[in-house]
């Protein structure tokens, strides 16, 4: 009997799936849920897996173990087609057909996509993407953003439930990544669920609700503010005109201090364990012991700090 | 299995469109025809108005039958090595598309203008002969048996040669290496051509059917047998679970 997806579903369920050709592992034992209009950030360095998850989800590449659902149905080869229908695919490279004009590349997967009206669905893709000027230069005079572009606009020609983006600012300027960035960003306001592939940390911790780590088997997964939490301990950080003569004086009075560190600028970074109840009093411990404050604040970890302290670590199981 | 003709008509009208704006492509496709006919349009423009007697058992015409085996592979045996060379295979299969789709889609795009080129080729061979070989060269070497076989065959060989080369695009990591074996396989076809254009193998009307038939069945099987062939993960990833 055909599984019938309801909206409250997720958007994708993936257990244990593990992907191998021959012997070399692509991904072993993943599992992972993405809601319904969340941007899922899909992290990993080069060759950790992400393209061939992608591929999989996307019904290209056979899992070879495990299983997974996508906007409720089983992913098997029974359910390619269906799939594909709902959802659409952005890969690392645009894959143009760079001799046709960028209306020609999409009238041909209008039709593949069987889109009701192809002409409006095309005008739409290219208003989204701010193309609509170039629609009729071939896309071999097109620059990489342009390109990307392009590709962005194929992918949104039949207005997926669950689109796939690997990697859409390889390879692209801070301008050119920047207006992905938006587009991305609008896709999310429309109510799109998304999966992105990047190792570029702060697209991820800019554009996604949550990311997972990945390095052929998953590390963490979890709202990037919540990794950088559950990872590093909070801490305060204080630069001061002169060096305090008894610094665990000064910090031992302050409620929740765990420890005290000087960084290589010569800034103190206190751990306490929670910041917003000791920033006053540890003000007021400073100006008590005659410090002059030149500036205190919270010591933000960033995501790259979680990327890199987990990447080289072993698997963390379960992490959904 | 639902089969989806706009999706077959996308790709058909997709690929017409490359080969409109593929300069090298279509020099080619041009070319190798043109090569094929020298020699037969040599032979008879050389020949003297005494020997139109003996041309009754010649059959010059089927020669050119060679032109549809030879012409496609150079279309079909890059549509999918080509595609996957290039990078645009990938977006193609993430579509609903049907492997079944794709390829005869594919085909089609291939044969359209493969049968245009064999049957335009044919009409200038008989125009150059009508007007520049010695009176009744032209009269004694057509009959309508020779181009009732150019209108039967012409089509079937065409759709054949697809087939073979497809099935070696879907199979050849580099598109010229599917070109070159496309060609290769393809030898034995045009040899056969030749046997029955020379009178080796005497044509006959029953030979005409059964090789008709034949060609049918190896058509219809083409499609299956390349379908079967087209193997998503190997083409996406190069290699296999």
């Amino acid at each position: 009997m055909e599984p019938t997806p309801t909206i409250a579903e997720p958007a994708l369920v993936v257990s244990h799936l593990t992907k191998r050709f021959g012997t070399r592992i692509a991904f072993d034992d993943v599992s992972f849920t993405v809601a319904r209009g969340e941007v899922f950030g899909f992290l990993g360095p080069n060759g950790a897996g992400k393209t061939t998850m992608v591929r999989t989800l996307g019904t290209l590449l056979a899992p070879t173990s495990g299983s997974a659902t996508v906007l409720g149905l089983p992913l098997d080869p029974g359910h390619g087609v269906q799939i594909r229908r709902r959802t659409a695919v952005m890969p690392e490279t645009p894959g143009l057909y760079v001799r046709l004009t960028v209306r020609e590349n999409l009238e041909c997967f209008a039709d593949l996509y069987e889109t009701d009206v192809p002409r409006i669905a095309i005008d739409e893709a290219l208003a989204a993407v701010d193309l609509t000027d170039r629609a009729d230069d071939p896309c071999g005079t097109l620059s990489k953003g342009l390109r990307q572009r392009v590709a962005l606009a194929r992918a949104l020609l039949s207005s997926p439930e669950l689109l796939f983006l690997d990697e859409p600012t390889s390879g692209l300027d801070p301008v050119a990544a920047r207006d992905v960035y938006g587009l991305v960003e609008g896709l999310r306001t429309r109510g799109a669920t998304i999966f992105l592939t990047t190792h570029r940390l702060e697209e991820a911790e800019r554009l996604c609700d949550r990311v997972a780590i990945l390095n052929t088997t998953l590390r963490t997964i979890g709202p990037p503010n919540e990794l950088r939490n559950r990872l590093f301990a909070t801490a305060i950080q204080i630069r001061l005109a002169a060096p305090l003569a008894d610094p665990d004086a000064v910090f031992g009075t302050v409620p929740g201090f765990t420890r005290w560190q000087r960084d290589d600028e010569g800034a103190y970074l206190v751990t306490v364990t929670d910041p917003a109840a000791a920033a006053p009093a540890l003000t007021r411990a400073l100006a008590a012991a005659g410090a002059d404050v030149l500036a205190i604040g919270e010591s933000r970890h960033s995501l790259e700090d979680v990327y890199l302290q987990l990447v080289d670590e072993g698997p963390v199981k379960d992490a959904r | 299995m639902s089969f989806d003709l706009r999706r077959v008509r996308a790709i058909i009208r997709k690929e017409l469109r490359e080969i409109q704006h593929n300069r090298s492509l279509l020099v080619a496709m041009a070319v190798l025809p043109l090569v094929f006919i020298i020699q037969p349009l040599v032979a008879v423009l050389g020949l003297s108005a005494k020997a139109a007697a003996g041309l009754s058992h010649e059959h010059v015409l089927l020669y050119l039958l060679g032109i549809p085996v030879l012409v496609p592979p150079v279309i079909a045996a890059t549509a999918i090595a080509g595609e996957r060379q290039q990078g645009t295979l990938e977006p193609v299969l993430t579509t609903p598309i049907r492997r079944e789709e794709l390829l005869l889609g594919k085909a089609l795009a291939a044969w359209v203008p493969s049968i245009a080129i064999a049957y335009v080729v044919d009409a200038a061979f008989l125009a150059v002969v009508a007007l520049f070989a010695q009176p009744g060269i032209a009269s004694a070497m057509v009959n309508r048996s020779d181009l009732a076989a150019q209108v039967v065959f012409v089509p079937l060989l065409a759709a054949w040669s697809i087939w073979v080369g497809l099935a070696m695009s879907t199979r050849a990591s580099d598109a010229r290496v599917a070109q070159q074996l496309s060609l290769l396989a393809s030898l034995p076809v045009v040899l056969c051509v030749v046997l029955i254009a020379l009178d080796v193998i005497p044509p006959s009307p029953e030979l005409g059917v059964a090789l008709a038939a034949l060609l049918v069945v190896l058509d219809v099987g083409g499609w299956w047998v390349t379908s079967r062939l087209f193997d998503r993960e190997r083409l996406i990833a190069g290699t296999r679970d």
